[in-house]
């Protein structure tokens, strides 16, 4: 048995028994990556003498009875825009390229106080702004059931890790679908929590009123694990919300009787794949014969939430980057004849062209004559949206819908017009712009052995409700158990 | 077109960014086609609707003012491009 094809629970268990340890499994991580990251190209550092160095620190405790969590010992990979001390964080940008962190996140710092392994820092779209990790700076991710398709973005590098066995589980980052829409892409599971669920401390910040952290794992079980490891409020982060963390896997339940999933109509739209609206209705299906009850919801201003998004993202995003100058840190261009120079010239070769083309979206929205038309406007539409969620979650615990509307694209299909890309998040986006939390679960396969993905959506600080029909909807099926083939 | 060059140039200036006479052709073109998309908005009626900011009901988190961590100078210097004398050194500001 292949110790890389484990779940996190499957080698808690190994672990405590005494029939592995963690060294055995870091070094099959590791050499996992050897064998396949060449193909795969999922991270952008593999940190592998650590990793086994860890691993044999971990061992000794766990002989000494000091093992503290069920992630103690298990290597798990960490998107590269979230700060780990000492170990570059680049952001999949050069003008990050040799930027290495005086402090961890908040994520990480919790993860290492839980005894986690870190085997490296996975690829994403630069600064997360993008559907397709296409637009790292450094290299594209590709998809391990196609290595011709995109493994979805911006978090590709985590979902393709774990779907490659690349890593056990992995963290990434959600601000329009980020976590959700590539675990889809690569049949994991991958759960992006209530907004101020996790700390964003230590996130290079893309939209703060958007961004959160999430797993992405192998199995519903593993995400309820690991949400338990990250989730918690932080005085460094003053959006963190200070409110009670349960125990999530005590939602891990097999009965599903009278919970009452909404199918939003707005949802099942032209251009969506007949192989992807099949898989979904048939999974909702399963959620009824497993006694759930099934009914019509309406999000009536679905349609509005990418343009609102595309506003509101990017000047959020114009903001944040303002602090990328050449001057504290970060890539610095040569030659400039005078500070202002030295920032123009720094941002103009540093930034890659998504990335410039979201700052000047965003710049615009918030200029002088512009403001009131397009940012206060998107403002106003995001609250119609989050009252759509709000009047429909007073009569369904849970909403289901298709997390994107076709499976993985080719690498290049959608790469020349942005808007194009930007459509491809369309059912994603407006669980960001309401808050609230959503998972994706691996729902079937297409005819060419490509996964789709079911989303299935809860209230504000409710991940259990999504996590447990999460999990019915798991045992009653095989997906989860699938594996790329490489 | 949404958004015109010399728009383009304004905003770009705005932004600390500079472009090439082609890549301000493309972005001109790119930038009106999503413009042109988000003009959608205006089909809703948002008299009177309160704009959202952020998600929850916090506001003005507070925290007692005592001395936490900080950063060593050396540490926070690391990351610098250019330094000297603990200090950050970035070219001429004033002749």
């Amino acid at each position: 048995m292949e110790l890389y094809k484990l779940t996190i629970h499957d080698l808690h268990e190994m672990l405590a028994k005494g029939e592995t340890t963690s060294k055995a499994v870091t070094e099959a991580v590791i050499n996992r990556i050897k064998a396949v990251d060449n193909k795969v190209k999922a991270y952008i550092t593999v940190n592998a003498d650590a990793a086994i160095d860890r691993a044999e620190h971990a061992d000794k405790d766990i002989k000494a009875g000091k093992a503290n969590s069920p992630v103690f010992g298990v290597p798990i990979a960490i998107k590269d825009n979230m700060c780990t001390d000492g170990i570059k964080t680049t952001c999949a940008s050069k003008i990050l390229g040799n930027f290495i962190p005086p402090y961890d996140a908040t994520v990480v710092a919790k993860l290492k106080q839980a005894g986690y392994i870190m085997p490296g820092k996975t690829n994403m779209d630069e600064f997360a702004m993008g559907s397709s990790t296409e637009n790292s700076g450094f290299f594209v991710t590709k998809n391990p059931w196609d290595l011709e398709r995109i493994p979805g973005g911006s978090s590709g590098g985590s979902a393709a890790a774990v779907a490659a066995g690349e890593c056990i589980a992995a963290l990434g980052s959600d601000t329009g679908g980020s976590i959700r829409q590539p675990a889809a892409c690569c049949g994991v599971v991958g759960l992006k929590p209530t907004y101020g669920r996790v700390s964003r401390y230590g996130l290079v910040a893309f939209a703060s009123s958007l961004d959160q952290i999430g797993p992405l794992t192998k199995d519903v079980t593993d995400t309820a694990i690991l949400l338990n490891v990250i989730a918690g409020h932080d005085p460094k982060d003053s959006t963190s919300a200070d409110i009670a963390v349960p125990d999530f896997t005590k939602a891990l339940k097999k009965d599903v009787k009278g919970m009452k999933v909404g199918i939003p109509k707005e949802y099942f739209i032209e251009g969506m794949d007949p192989e992807v609206e099949k898989a979904v209705r048939d999974a909702v299906k399963t959620l009824e014969g497993l006694g759930a009850k099934v009914m019509e919801v309406s999000l009536p201003h679905t349609g509005y939430a990418v343009a609102t998004y595309y506003i509101l993202a990017t000047s959020e995003a114009s903001s944040n980057l303002a602090r990328y100058d050449g001057v504290k840190y970060g890539f610095r261009a040569q030659g400039a004849k005078d500070l202002l120079d030295m920032y123009v010239k720094s941002r103009s070769q540093g930034f890659g062209p998504e990335v410039k083309r979201r700052i000047m979206l965003g710049t615009y929205a918030l200029s002088a004559g512009y403001y009131e038309a397009y940012y206060k406007k998107g403002q106003q539409v995001r609250t119609l949206i989050k009252r759509d969620f709000d009047e429909a979650f007073k009569q369904v615990d849970v909403i289901a819908t298709p997390t994107a509307p076709t499976a993985a694209f080719k690498i290049g299909e959608k790469s020349a017009d942005p808007l194009q890309m930007y459509l491809s998040d369309i059912f994603t986006i407006s669980v960001n712009l309401a808050g609230i939390p959503g998972i994706s679960i691996p729902c079937g396969f297409t005819k060419t052995n490509l996964p789709i993905g079911l989303q299935l959506l809860g209230r504000h600080f409710h991940e259990e409700s999504i996590i447990h029909a999460a999990f019915a909807y798991e045992q009653a099926t095989e997906w989860h158990k699938k594996r790329a083939k490489l | 077109m949404k958004i015109s060059k010399q728009e383009v140039e304004h905003v770009a200036k705005l932004a600390r960014l500079e472009f090439s006479q082609q890549e301000k052709e493309k972005l001109t073109q790119q930038l009106s086609n999503i413009l042109t998309y988000v003009e959608k908005l205006g089909e809703l009626d948002t008299k009177g609707v309160e704009p959202t900011s952020h998600v929850l009901d916090i506001k003005n988190v507070m925290r007692d003012d005592v001395i936490a961590g900080s950063l060593p100078q050396d540490r926070a210097l690391a990351n610098a491009p250019e330094k000297a004398a603990g200090h950050y050194k970035v070219p001429l500001i004033i002749e």
